[in-house]
């Protein structure tokens, strides 16, 4: 028989790290139903009939966030053999308080005192023996990093799922809180039974004011009269309220458990460090610069020095591939339009696609050490005023500024974000900032038509995508995305070395991630553009692209853009390719103008575009829906066809109005 | 006084924690309850949001937000 254990604990204590050591690569990656908050799975490798579980960061069991009325849902329902409570011994005391929330669901719980290398390193002990006996929990010291205590844990892990012993009734509470809580307890508690709380877990709640609680219990209204005069008795006596009387009594418990159990003489090394690393780091005028630098770095790795040349490398393993099954199929002798299938469509598509693996990856890997390191946290909280406005956090800033190199890895960085309304108005804006693969479409038109306001126009290009994400941002922080974010209330971890394999974990998960897409949505649009670009309407094949499909699609299509200043099948037709990849664009240009050289294409562009439609085409381009790419990338972290297909729209209709003010302006003006 | 008043620095101890929903209960699960004693360490360059220090370990607040929280027994 099979066992399901939860892991469960603060964020930034070393939950990843934990779950990586006890599974090692085994693991499944997917999202709780319903929701888009991640939940990882895996096998533990010395234990295999169990099923670990990796439950989201969370710092208490209130019924606010979805991460939180997740990790309840689970615990309640999914009924998991035992929970591995993991806290960061070197902040003891705001770890526990989840932990006393979750010793109340009468689930046997094991607490991992993970980083306990440096409490005693910084000459600090907690008495490992006293706590266990207090909690009325094993509890192990570990360090997860290092690999310390993991086998001893999990040895008493298989001892506490064999024992099925649950957690004791550990009574932290007292006074006004204790009578209240048990006077509900008792009138609760064929309610809670039926619905499958634990009494105690539903009782704490309900005084707590908790209104998931209540609709789950289905109370009788006399019975919820009978509850409000109880808690209104304890909020007069006490003198607060409900939710501070109870924060206050689990804290008041813990501070007297850690006077007993801690001996604390100074701030870890890691801590001391942290504070004089942060001296810099987040530097009232340093701060803004350095980061800009690291980031400039990143990209500086990514695009030239290290992603170029790896990315030239696989083009050309690509290519040869490609030429390799071409010569393969033409020898087997295949129909033509087999062969073209193969190669004009699933090698060209898929291939371009695949090429930027390497970068991908690589923004992962920079990413991931941001994320582990600590630094992200502070990028959050220098960074945080500039968002606010449009109805974002500093933890956005990140996934935004990544959009100026790729939109894809940038949507996948969204993960990160703990707020899932955060999240999808970060995946909306994101492609507003415009991506590197659009270069070579700004190459094209300024040296068509500004050879002498090249920078000038690309300038003004990136601007415009600033500015339409800003207003974006504004006009939905006030419709779709109204109401209340949540709170800007964060940790600043003390700084860490990343640890190795988590890093490479991450790289390698993204980069499946990715190969996955590339293998299903991005073949799928590539064989669908194949087939409109190399058929006519009666199902033969074209020799000019001119007369296919896709052309009279163009043609159909031309006149809309007519009030944005081109009607021109050829403009619209490579609109529509840009989908598969915006360099597509160029290409299809290129290919439906007929044009040799870089001469004749400048000559032919001059007669479709002038200037300004020129730069309307432009303004068009940066800000119309995202390849298909970026599209697959942004309906995984949004869970919704439904809504990523709403989001492209939203991005198309935005960038159709830009472009209209941008003509309809600038027609009257020049 | 309100937190927010506090200089980098200065510290004092939490007599009331006002607001409602969702971020109060967020400030009190992170520990900003009744009694606890709280630091002021940093404001971010662009003068918002601070860092404080409290039950040993950093959290960061919104200027804004930290203006709910009453405290008493300013030390400078």
């Amino acid at each position: 028989m099979s066992h399901l254990i939860a892991l469960a604990g603060n964020q930034n204590c070393g939950k990843t790290t934990l779950f990586n050591a006890l599974t090692g690569s085994n693991q499944h990656v997917g999202n709780f139903p319903g929701v888009t908050v991640e939940k990882k799975e895996g096998s533990i490798k010395k234990y295999k009939e169990a099923v670990l579980v990796d439950l989201p960061g969370i710092y208490s069991l209130s019924p606010y966030t979805a991460e939180e009325v997740v990790t309840r849902d689970f615990l309640v329902k999914e009924h998991p053999d035992a929970i591995i409570n993991i806290v960061d011994a070197t902040n003891l005391e705001r770890n526990l308080y989840l932990t006393l929330q979750m010793m109340e669901l009468n689930i046997p719980m094991i607490l991992a005192l993970n980083m306990m290398d440096e409490v005693r390193a910084s000459g600090n002990t907690i008495h490992v023996k006293k706590l266990s006996e207090r909690l009325g929990i094993p509890v192990i010291p570990i360090s997860a990093s290092k690999g310390e205590g993991i086998a001893d844990l999990l040895d008493v892990v298989v001892k506490t799922i064999k024992q099925k012993k649950p957690t004791q009734k550990l009574d932290f509470c007292q006074g006004e809180v204790h009578r209240a809580i048990h006077s509900i307890a008792h009138i609760i508690e064929d309610h809670a039974e039926a619905a499958g709380y634990p009494t105690r877990f539903a009782a704490t709640k309900l005084v707590e004011g908790d209104e998931p609680m209540f609709k789950a219990l289905d109370l009788d209204m006399s019975d919820i009269h009978i509850i409000d005069h109880i808690v209104e008795q304890m909020e007069e006596n006490l003198g607060t309220d409900r939710e501070a009387a109870l924060a206050d009594m689990r804290y008041t418990y813990i501070e007297a458990l850690c006077a007993e159990c801690v001996v604390k003489h100074q701030e870890t090394r890691e801590q001391q460090r942290s504070e004089k690393i942060d001296r810099f780091l987040t530097h009232k005028y340093l701060g803004i610069p350095i980061f800009l630098l690291i980031m400039m770095t990143i990209f500086w790795l990514t695009f030239s020095v290290i992603g170029a040349p790896l990315q030239d490398l696989l083009s050309a393993w690509i290519d040869r591939f490609t030429a390799m099954l071409s010569n393969v199929l033409i020898a087997a002798d295949v129909t033509p339009w087999l062969h073209s299938l193969i190669i004009n469509g699933v090698c060209a598509g898929v291939g371009s696609v695949l090429s930027f693996l390497p970068i991908i990856v690589l923004l992962f890997f920079f990413l991931s050490l941001l994320e582990d390191s600590g630094y992200m946290a502070r990028v959050a909280f220098v960074m945080d005023k500039l968002l606010r406005k449009i109805g974002l956090s500093g933890r956005s800033f990140v996934p935004m500024l990544i959009g100026f190199g790729c939109s894809v890895p940038a949507i996948m960085a969204t993960r990160t974000l703990s707020s899932d309304r955060d999240r999808k108005m970060t995946i909306v804006l994101t492609p507003f900032m415009s991506c590197s693969a659009k270069l070579p479409i700004y190459g094209m038109i300024t040296a068509s038509f500004f050879p002498n306001h090249a920078a000038l126009v690309m300038v003004s290009l990136y601007v415009l995508g600033i500015v339409v994400a800003i207003l974006s941002g504004l006009l939905l922080k006030n419709t779709i995305f109204q109401g209340n974010s949540v709170p800007f209330v964060m940790e600043l971890p003390a700084y860490r070395l990343p640890d190795a394999k988590s890093v490479l974990l991450h790289m390698w998960e993204k980069g499946k991630d990715f190969l996955h897409k590339a293998f299903t949505i991005i073949f799928i649009a590539s064989i669908v553009i194949w087939f409109l670009q190399s058929f006519d309407w009666r199902l033969n094949m074209v020799a000019d692209s001119a007369n296919s499909i896709l052309a009279s699609i163009g043609s159909i299509i031309a006149p809309a853009f007519a009030p944005i200043g081109f009607n021109d099948w050829r403009a619209s037709t490579a609109l529509i390719t840009g989908f598969t990849a915006k360099e597509s664009v160029v290409s299809t240009l290129t290919i439906l103008t007929g044009a040799s050289s870089d001469a004749q294409l400048s000559a032919m562009l001059t007669q479709m575009f002038s200037p300004l439609s020129a730069f309307s085409f432009l303004a068009f381009t940066i800000l119309y829906m995202p390849c298909v790419a970026a599209f697959a990338a942004s309906k995984r972290e949004l869970g919704s066809m439904k809504e990523a297909l709403l989001t492209a729209a939203y991005q198309t209709l935005v960038a159709y109005l830009a472009a209209l003010v941008i003509f309809q302006v600038g027609s009257l003006i020049f | 006084m309100t937190l927010d008043h506090l200089k980098p620095g200065e510290g004092g101890t939490i007599t009331v924690v006002g607001g409602q929903g969702a971020l109060r209960r967020r400030l009190l699960d992170m520990g900003l309850t009744p009694k606890t004693k709280i630091q002021v360490r940093k404001v971010a360059p662009m003068g918002d949001p601070i860092e404080l220090f409290l039950r040993g370990y950093v959290l960061t607040i919104r200027a804004e937000d930290a203006s709910n929280i009453e405290i008493e027994e300013v030390t400078r």
